[in-house]
C-alpha cells in the first residue's frame, strides 16, 4: 500500500450551534484518487474548507506528512502556507478564475512565488537585475505545458472569463497544478460538463494521478467517481459513513441508505450503475 | 493664442502633479476596495522629507544641483515608502474583514494624525525652498505676452512620464503585478494559490507612497512653499482625478489628473482665480452623472 500523504484525523468542524463535520477522519494516499461523496449537506465542502486552510477547524488534527519526513499540521494554517508548504491546491464549486486576466496569465499567478520568491528578487527585477527573465522563461514554459494537456494552447492569450465553461473549469485545474501541489483538491469539478466532457476530465484526472499527484475529489456524477477513483470515502450529516475502494462502497448498506432513504435495490443498481 | 498655450503648458504640469497621486488612490482602492485617504498627506509628508533632504545636503555642502536632487528622491521615496507600508500595517491590516466603513473611518484618523504630527514636528508655518531649478525657454512672443517653457515644467513631465511608463510595465509584465490583479479579482483565491496577499498588499501601498512622495518632491521644487496642509488639497484633487478618470484604472488616473490640470489652469486664466477649485468639481460632477464609472473605468466585475 502507498505511502500516505494526508492524515485527517476526528476533524470537528462546528458553526455555532451548527456541528457540520463530526469527528471525521480519513487518510490521502500518495498516487490515490481518493472521492469524498455524500448527499448534500454531508459536510464535504466543510473538510475541503479546512484542509485548504478556509476554516480554521473547531476539533481534530490535518497532518500533511512530507516526503523529507517533516509532518505539517494545517489547522488554522494560513491558506497561503498551506499551498506554499502543504502543497495543497484546490479549486472551487463556482468557477472562480481571474475572470478579468488572460488564460496564460491566470496559470503565471499560480507561479508568482518561484518566479518571485521575495521582495529583494523583486527589486531587482525592476532593475533589470538577478534572473527573472529565466524564471518567467521557465514559468511561461509551464503555463504552456499544462494549456497543452488542457487543450487549451490556443486560447492562451483570450480572457479567461470568455472560454466556455468546460474549458473554465479544464483551466482551474492547470491553475492548479501550476502550483505544482502533492494534493490537488477539486469540488465538484464534473458539475455542469456534457457527458464527453467529463469523459475527458476523467482522462486528465487519472493522468495527473499517474504523474504522482494525489487527487482528492467531491463529485456527485457517481459514474465519474467510481470508474477513477481508487478509495472512496462517505460522509452524510457530518460523519463519516464509509470508506473502501469503489466495489466495497457500492455494496454498503449504509450508503445505499443515505443516500436513498431506503434500501430498494432497483434504484440503488440505478445509482451505482 | 499665446495666453491659451501658457495655460496649457501650466494645466498639463499641474495635471502630471495629481496624475502621480491620483496613481497611489487608484491602485489601493483597485486591490482592496478602500480610499485610503492618508495618501495626501503621505504626499505631504513626502515633500517635508524632500526638504529636510536637500537642506541637510546642502549642509554637507552637496550642492551640484542634479546629485542632491537624485539622492532626496532616493531618500524621501525611501522613507515615504516606509510610512505606506506602516500606515497600512497599522490602520488597515487589523480592520480587513470588518464591515466596509471602518478602514475608511481609519484612513481619514490616519490623515489628521499625518497632518497634525507634520503640523508639530515641522510648525505651522509655510516652509520656503529657493528655486534650484531656474529659468526655461521662450516659445515665441505674441503681443508683447511671451510663452515660457521652465525646465522644472519639462522636469515634471518626464519624471511623471517614466514614472507612469515603469509602474504601467510592473503591473501589466511582471509576476508582482499579476499577483495585484489577481489580489483585485478574488483575493481568498489568490492567497490558496501560495501568494501571501498581505505581502501583496503592502507592497501596494508602498509603491503608491514611493509615487507619492516623487510628487511631493515634484511639488515641492515647482511651487517652492509647502506647509502641513498641501497633502489636504493635493489629496482632494488627486482623488478627484482618479474618480474622473474611473477610479482601478492606471491610465485613467493619468487622464484625470491631466484633466483636472486643465480644467484649474484655464479656469483660473479665463474666469476666476478663486473659483477654480468649484469648476473642478463641476466637472467632476457632471461627468460622474453620465459616466458613473469615470472616463475609463470599467464596471464593476461581479464578485463571486
Amino acid at each position: 500500500m502507498a505511502e500516505v500523504l494526508l492524515s485527517v484525523d476526528r476533524l470537528t468542524m462546528r458553526f455555532g450551534g451548527l456541528l457540520a463535520v463530526n469527528a471525521v477522519s480519513f487518510e490521502v494516499r500518495a498516487g490515490d484518487i481518493t472521492a469524498l461523496i455524500g448527499p448534500n449537506g454531508a459536510g464535504k465542502t466543510t473538510v475541503f474548507n479546512c484542509i485548504t486552510g478556509f476554516y480554521k477547524p473547531t476539533g481534530g488534527r490535518i497532518i500533511m506528512h512530507r516526503p523529507n519526513g517533516g509532518d505539517l499540521e494545517l489547522a488554522g494554517m494560513p491558506g497561503f502556507l498551506i499551498n506554499q508548504r502543504a502543497k495543497v491546491a484546490r479549486t472551487f464549486q463556482n468557477i472562480r478564475l481571474f475572470a478579468g486576466m488572460t488564460v496564460l496569465e491566470n496559470l503565471m499567478v499560480a507561479q508568482h512565488n518561484t518566479v518571485m520568491p521575495n521582495v529583494a528578487r523583486g527589486l531587482l527585477a525592476v532593475f533589470g537585475l538577478g534572473n527573472f527573465r529565466h524564471l518567467e522563461a521557465a514559468a511561461i514554459e509551464k503555463a504552456r505545458h499544462w494549456l497543452d494537456r488542457v487543450g487549451l494552447i490556443e486560447r492562451a492569450d483570450e480572457p479567461a472569463g470568455s472560454l466556455p465553461y468546460g474549458a473554465q473549469r479544464r483551466l482551474e485545474i492547470a491553475r492548479a497544478m501550476c502550483t505544482d501541489p502533492r494534493i490537488l483538491c477539486l469540488d465538484e469539478p464534473a458539475a455542469g460538463l456534457n457527458p464527453r466532457e467529463s469523459d475527458e476530465l476523467s482522462a486528465l484526472l487519472m493522468s495527473i494521478r499517474d504523474d504522482g499527484c494525489a487527487v482528492l475529489l467531491i463529485e456527485h456524477d457517481m459514474g465519474v467517481v467510481m470508474r477513477i477513483s481508487d478509495h472512496v470515502i462517505v460522509l452524510d450529516h457530518g460523519v463519516g459513513l464509509a470508506d473502501g475502494t469503489p466495489t466495497e462502497i457500492k455494496a454498503n448498506k449504509h450508503v445505499i441508505a443515505a443516500y436513498l432513504g431506503e434500501e430498494d435495490p432497483e434504484d440503488i443498481a440505478e445509482i451505482v450503475a | 493664442m499665446a495666453y491659451a498655450l501658457q495655460q496649457l503648458i501650466n494645466g498639463i504640469t499641474l495635471g502630471m502633479i495629481y496624475g502621480l497621486i491620483a496613481v497611489g488612490y487608484t491602485m489601493v482602492y483597485g486591490i482592496i476596495g478602500m480610499i485610503n485617504f492618508a495618501h495626501g498627506d503621505v504626499f505631504m509628508i513626502g515633500a517635508f522629507l524632500s526638504l529636510i533632504a536637500l537642506t541637510g545636503l546642502g549642509m554637507l555642502g552637496i550642492t551640484y544641483v542634479p546629485l542632491a536632487l537624485f539622492l532626496t528622491l532616493i531618500f524621501a521615496a525611501g522613507i515615504a515608502a516606509l510610512y505606506g507600508w506602516t500606515i497600512e500595517r497599522v490602520a488597515y491590516r487589523p480592520l480587513r474583514g470588518s464591515f466596509r466603513l471602518a478602514p475608511l473611518i481609519s484612513a481619514i484618523g490616519m490623515s489628521i494624525a499625518l497632518q497634525n504630527f507634520a503640523q508639530v514636528a515641522q510648525g505651522a508655518r509655510d516652509k520656503n525652498l529657493p528655486e534650484l531649478i531656474p529659468g526655461g525657454f521662450k516659445i515665441f512672443e505674441e503681443n508683447g505676452f511671451v510663452v515660457q517653457l521652465s525646465w522644472m515644467q519639462i522636469v515634471i513631465t518626464v519624471v511623471t512620464v517614466a514614472l507612469l511608463g515603469l509602474f504601467t510595465w510592473l503591473v501589466t509584465k511582471t509576476s508582482l503585478g499579476r499577483a495585484m490583479r489577481a489580489c483585485e479579482q478574488d483575493m481568498k483565491m489568490t492567497s490558496l494559490l501560495g501568494i501571501d496577499v498581505n505581502r501583496t498588499i503592502g507592497l501596494t501601498f508602498v509603491i503608491g507612497a514611493a509615487l507619492a512622495a516623487v510628487a511631493g518632491l515634484l511639488f515641492l521644487l515647482y511651487y517652492g512653499s509647502i506647509n502641513f496642509y498641501i497633502g489636504f488639497n493635493a489629496g482632494v484633487k488627486a482623488f478627484t482625478a482618479a474618480v474622473l478618470g474611473g477610479v482601478g484604472s492606471l491610465p485613467g488616473a493619468v487622464i484625470g489628473g491631466l484633466a483636472i490640470g486643465l480644467i484649474e489652469a484655464f479656469w483660473s486664466g479665463y474666469a476666476s482665480v478663486e473659483y477654480k477649485d468649484v469648476a473642478a468639481f463641476s466637472v467632476l460632477i457632471v461627468v460622474l452623472i453620465f459616466m458613473p464609472t469615470g472616463l475609463l473605468g470599467r464596471a464593476d466585475v461581479e464578485k463571486v
